[in-house]
């Protein structure tokens, strides 16, 4: 298996020069291709801004990034955009409140060079599971579950090969959650897709990855295996402290 | 569920359109029904469209030419025989010249509402979404034409420019488009940090494709409802430079000019000046209602139901 995703020594700051905020501090990880890699830690440990970097989103950083065999640099080529897509926290937020469906999808499409929209619009909206009567509503006329449907359509849209999740389900019920969760279970395996998940829920990444960094204050503290974070085969005091906090939850994940 | 089985508005009102066209326009629709329950706002759109109405068929409405003086017929009160508003001091039909100068109103409140909107949105969302330099340039020049009292920056453009309808007009929009570029670069500076900003930045998407389709549509509303606000300040305004001998220039029959000549003999022909004066309240009125209906539709905060 090839890597996705290779970070070395990767620093992110915020803020100027006088205030300057060193929000990620030399991280360092890997992602196999087909994988799925998760980012856990409580708010503020600069698990999605290691997102915003890859994605170009967080314009200061340091260290070598190297996605889909290309490292990258200051800017982002399209064909970077065609690989690696984004999918955010708050689909209230995250589509534009003055387009439907149909605008958010074909505009991306166009974006991407795609002659076919018609096509693949409804392809798309098939593929999450929202039929061709959602295509041309308005965001105000949707769920929260059903935005998010969106949000990771119009992610597809270009199809990408990795797509980074930024706590794709915490904006949502707790029944919504499972369906989106279980919806991108399903895309992976259709689409051969990569995943780098942020998440501050153990029990969504123990349900969703093979292996996760933990992340405090700007730092991984450890990369682990689900199959050590189940058995609660931690190196660092730190996560044990996160699996003790969500411990029922995680085991009853690892019973289904 | 065929077209033929549903009326339109239901088909208009339907939760799953089925064409980009007929969500357009269920859209429009909504916003109408909206708007159509806020009584002071038909008010003022009635108000609007008359006023619209008298402008286009002034030929035909006018019971005399606007021009044509009589001295001796001069300063007739109201309720005259064929002089229902009566004469001004050269014995001119007012009505007539109220329905003439509707036309002088409504070219003053176009040009300016064409002009300084998209003046001060093209400054704001720039300013707003480049930031740095160009956002500090941008606003101190900004500062520099809100620092100015508005009618005093008018006359001054006017006076360099050269008295006359045109250029009171390009002197109000060039007082006016401060404001708007303010509320723009602030709408702007909350929009650009937003998610679906960054997510259409993810696919690859330029700063001027961003600025037009996504920036604009959101400030657009707010600056239509700014705009319907202000258009009382822009008729009074134009009113007052017409007042001043700096707008529009005699005879025309400009509401604001008219108030000017009817001054000199208020206390004994109060009408003269009083009729100029009621249609300048009532059209300023009407655009402040409008307005505030139209923000109760457009405010995207709002339209969340």
């Amino acid at each position: 298996m090839s890597t996705a995703i290779d970070i070395k020594g990767l620093n992110v700051y915020f803020g100027d020069s006088h205030n300057l905020f060193h929000a990620v501090k030399s991280a360092t990880f890997a992602v196999e291709s087909g994988a799925s890699f998760g980012l856990v830690g409580e708010s503020g440990s600069g698990k999605s801004t290691i997102l915003k970097a890859i994605t170009g989103l967080a314009p200061y950083w340091e260290g070598e990034m190297t996605v889909a065999g290309q490292p990258l640099g200051a800017k982002r080529d399209r064909a970077f955009y065609k690989t690696v897509q984004m999918v955010f926290q708050d689909p209230y937020a995250s589509l534009h409140p003055r387009q439907s469906v149909d605008q958010v999808l074909s505009e991306t499409l166009r974006l991407h060079g795609f002659k076919d929209i018609n096509d693949r619009v409804d392809q798309l909206l098939k593929d999450v599971g929202l039929g061709p009567a959602f295509r041309f509503r308005y965001p105000h006329q949707l769920s929260g579950g059903q935005r998010q449907r969106v949000a990771i359509a119009r992610a597809l849209a270009p199809n990408p090969k990795i797509l980074l999740l930024d706590e794709p389900t915490s904006a949502l019920d707790v029944s919504v959650q499972a369906e989106i969760l279980n919806l991108l279970k399903d895309l992976q395996a259709e689409h051969d897709l990569t995943y780098v998940m942020v998440s501050h829920d153990l029990a969504v990444v123990a349900h969703m990855c093979d292996a996760a960094a933990v992340m405090r204050n700007g730092e991984i503290v450890e990369i682990l295996s689900i199959e050590d974070m189940r058995a609660g085969k931690t190196a660092h005091d730190y996560t044990m402290q996160l699996l003790n906090a969500s411990a029922n939850r995680v085991a009853t994940v690892a019973a289904d | 569920m065929s077209i033929q089985s549903m009326t339109l508005r239901e088909w208009l009102l339907s939760e799953t359109p089925t064409s980009r066209r007929q969500a357009r326009l269920a859209a429009y629709y909504k916003g109408w029904l909206t708007l159509r329950a806020n009584h002071m706002a038909m008010a003022g759109l009635a108000i609007i469209v008359l006023l619209v109405g008298v402008a286009i068929f002034a030929p035909l409405l006018a019971p005399h030419d606007p021009y044509y003086q009589d001295l001796g017929n001069r300063l007739q009160p109201l309720g005259t025989e064929g002089h229902i508003l009566g004469t001004d001091s050269l014995g001119r039909d007012i009505l007539s010249r109220l329905i003439w100068g509707a036309r002088i109103t409504l070219y003053i409140v176009a040009l300016v509402a064409m002009i300084a909107p998209i003046v001060g949105l093209l400054v704001g969302t720039v300013s707003g979404y480049a930031g740095g330099w160009v956002d500090i340039v941008l606003m101190r020049v900004t500062d520099i034409f809100l620092a100015f009292p508005r009618l005093v920056l008018a006359l001054a453009f006017v006076a360099a420019l050269g008295a006359g309808i045109e250029n009171a007009v390009l002197a109000i929009s060039l007082t006016a488009w401060p404001p708007y570029a303010r509320l723009a670069r602030a709408e702007t500076l909350t929009i650009r940090s937003s998610d679906f900003i960054s997510a259409i930045r993810l696919q690859g998407a330029g700063p001027l494709l961003i600025i037009t389709k996504h920036i604009w549509p959101l400030c657009i509303s707010s600056l239509i409802v700014r705009v319907t606000l202000d258009m009382a300040g822009i008729i009074l305004a134009a009113a007052g430079l017409g007042f001043l001998g700096l707008g529009a220039q005699p005879p025309s029959p400009e509401w604001g000019a008219m108030i000017s000549e009817g001054r000199r003999f208020i206390l004994d022909y109060w009408w003269v000046a009083t009729m100029p004066g009621l249609a300048i309240f009532a059209v300023s009125l009407a655009f402040n209602l409008l307005g505030d209906g139209l923000r109760d539709v457009l405010d995207p905060k709002d339209s969340s139901s």
